[in-house]
């Protein structure tokens, strides 16, 4: 279909087959003298020559792509061109920065500098802006996780709608033009496997499907570098292009025209307006509610997950959807006693609580329940992007057992659970154990706590990730 | 710095930057394939070669059945007059079905163990939205969708 349609294009192909051919003619008539002659000055036209017929061949290649998807007129949209594009463009150009950001920052929050913290002790200089994580303000990292998931998954519909709409740059004829060109072909699948690498993970992750590969917290997190490797170079090629392409076409102008109305954009630079374009079906406005709404729909079928309370209803899709009990221990748990086999364990009755640092002593329960108790509403925040309003946590600073264990400025506390495994040990950083909101929590609005919330004691510190917040506390080392 | 530009095929700060670009990437890709390295560099190719030879090719075929042939350009072919309303809602319900795969076919055997919350129902939820979705742009095109084809 595409051949019919350009019948000037075999006409070409014949015309250069002969060009082609009788420069070969011409090059062996050619070599047969040099050789007659010897070498001299003639083997400099030889390889001028040969550099000559190559670049010919080189240019016949590249007038004839194979037939198919290499063929412009294969793309047939009428709405593809680079104001589209650059529409797309502008708000990953927004987006993706966003996600980099909140992501460098949970990987902060984790404290990775702690030994035994970091999920990635290979980072290296892509740690290199790393900071004493903070324990106010008591809400950032539940905001900044559910900017970093929300967002994302926000911004599917966008990247796909980006990814359709340069697809035809995929199939560019001749695959590499220049070096520059082949370079710059290289860093796109740095960005283009980056990024769906990044979506695709972190849409698996969210909802537990750990079928990718290694760990998720290296996947991601090397991945982002790489994605992000590969987008700063795009923007910084592509900024004046998208600026330039943005400026060519109105939003206005294309909010008021209807399907009928809608044309191409005009012949482009870039290979990405069709040379061969079919009517429109719909019009450009409509590709970009249906992109938006797309957006919006997410937006409103995940967002109730990371706000709470009535609004977690609305999270139709979401991974936490429901709450998963009344009372005052019902809300969001990250996971169950049962999961992790700690339900003997958690409530065997003889469980105590070792403090080591200067000196070492041990607690039960109902010695913890008599030191001094405070209260602080905090909430539960994961990395997944889900969240809990704040709850009303009760029981003994961490700064008091501190004390009691004779450390009065801690550096850092090595929390140790009853898990083995995964986050069963984590080190909090010493502003982390002096907030006088940091507890060893006992009890939870008003109520003991549940096994599923980390009975008998857990650790609640502001401002922290979900799983560093230990539950099934036993030990807490407290380190100068 | 001509001949450079000739070679090269462009400025030479456009060689700097992906050079830049390609040490940072490096060093992240050596760290990123540290354990388990070729299946990771399988996922990583394969996302970009699953999404643009797989996922766009399938949508894009059945976005095709769905409005109908271009027979001829010349006799300008019309398009199917509810072709968008069904092209719309079908995309989303498609994207959400693709996106929450692992919730509404629970190919995540320890969900609910997990999170203590239930695994039912959200291919209910999904069906449900897509519902919404078609019957939506079904009324859409029952108030606006015939008046717009009689425009032409």
């Amino acid at each position: 279909m595409v051949d019919e349609s350009h019948p000037s294009c075999l006409a070409r192909t014949a015309s250069a087959g002969s060009r082609w051919h009788k420069n070969r003619l011409r090059t062996a008539a050619l070599s047969a003298e040099t050789t007659a002659s010897g070498y001299g000055h003639r083997v400099g036209a030889h390889v001028e020559q040969s550099a000559g017929r190559l670049s010919q061949l080189r240019q016949a290649v590249a007038e004839h792509p194979p037939p198919g998807p290499t063929r412009p007129a294969f793309w047939r949209s009428p709405l593809r061109g680079p104001w589209l594009t650059s529409v797309f463009g502008a708000i990953l150009l927004i987006g993706i920065p966003v996600l980099f950001v909140t992501g460098l920052l949970s990987y902060a929050a984790y404290n990775p500098e702690l030994a035994g913290n970091d999920k990635t002790p290979g980072a290296g200089p892509l740690a290199f802006y790393l900071f004493d994580w903070p324990t106010s303000p008591t809400w950032f990292y539940r905001v900044n996780q559910g900017l970093h998931v929300t967002l994302g998954l926000v911004l599917v519909p966008v990247l796909l709608a980006k990814l359709w709409s340069v697809i035809p740059k995929l199939f560019t004829w001749p695959p590499v033009r220049s070096l520059a060109h082949g370079l710059e072909r290289l860093s796109l699948l740095l960005l283009v496997g980056g990024v769906v690498f990044e979506f695709v993970t972190g849409v698996m992750n969210i909802q537990y499907w750990y079928a990718f590969p290694a760990s998720f917290y290296p996947l991601h997190f090397y991945g982002a570098w790489i994605f992000m490797a590969g987008f700063v170079t795009h923007v910084g090629l592509k900024l004046p292009t998208l600026v330039r392409s943005l400026r060519s076409g109105s939003l206005r102008e294309v909010a008021r025209t209807d399907t009928a109305h809608t044309r191409p954009e005009p012949p482009d630079e870039h290979g990405l307006v069709s040379p061969d374009p079919a009517p429109a079906t719909i019009s450009r406005r409509g590709a970009l509610a249906a992109v938006g709404g797309g957006s919006l729909l997410i937006l409103a079928l995940t967002a109730g997950q990371s706000v709470g309370g009535v609004l977690r209803r609305t999270a139709l899709l979401a991974p936490r959807y429901t709450d998963p009990g009344n009372g005052p221990n019902g809300f969001q748990v990250n996971k169950t006693a049962e999961a992790l086999g700690l339900t003997d364990a958690a409530s065997d009755p003889s469980w105590r609580l070792e403090l080591r640092g200067g000196e070492s002593m041990s607690f039960d329960r109902e010695q913890l329940l008599g030191l001094a108790q405070h209260t602080a509403a905090l909430p539960i925040a994961c990395v997944e992007g889900w969240s809990t309003s704040a709850q009303s946590w009760t029981g003994v600073r961490l700064r008091d057992l501190a004390l009691l264990a004779g450390v009065s400025e801690p550096a850092s506390v090595l929390v140790e659970s009853l898990q083995d495994g995964g986050f069963g040990t984590v080190r909090l950083r010493g502003n982390q154990v002096l907030d006088p909101d940091s507890l060893l929590a006992l009890r939870v609005n008003g109520a003991e706590l549940s096994l599923d919330h980390g009975f008998p004691a857990r650790v609640i510190v502001p401002n922290n990730p979900g799983v560093h917040n230990t539950k099934w506390v036993k030990r807490l080392t407290f380190e100068v | 710095m001509h001949s450079f530009v000739q070679t090269y095929g462009a400025h030479p700060l456009h060689l700097v930057s992906l050079l830049v670009s390609f040490v940072v990437a490096g060093f992240a890709t050596f760290q990123l394939l540290s354990s388990n390295a070729l299946s990771v560099a399988v996922w990583f190719v394969g996302a970009a070669v699953l999404h643009d030879l797989v996922l766009l090719p399938a949508y894009a075929a059945v976005d095709r059945l769905v409005k109908g042939r271009h027979h001829d350009r010349i006799e300008r072919s019309r398009p199917r007059p509810w072709a968008n309303y069904v092209r719309v809602p079908l995309a989303l319900s498609g994207m959400l079905l693709l996106m929450f795969l692992p919730a509404i076919f629970r190919l995540v055997e320890g969900y609910e163990a997990t999170t203590g919350l239930s695994a039912d129902g959200y291919a209910w939820r999904w069906l449900a939205v897509s519902a919404v979705l078609f019957v939506g742009a079904g009324l859409a095109y029952l108030v606006r969708g015939r008046q717009h084809a009689a425009d032409g």
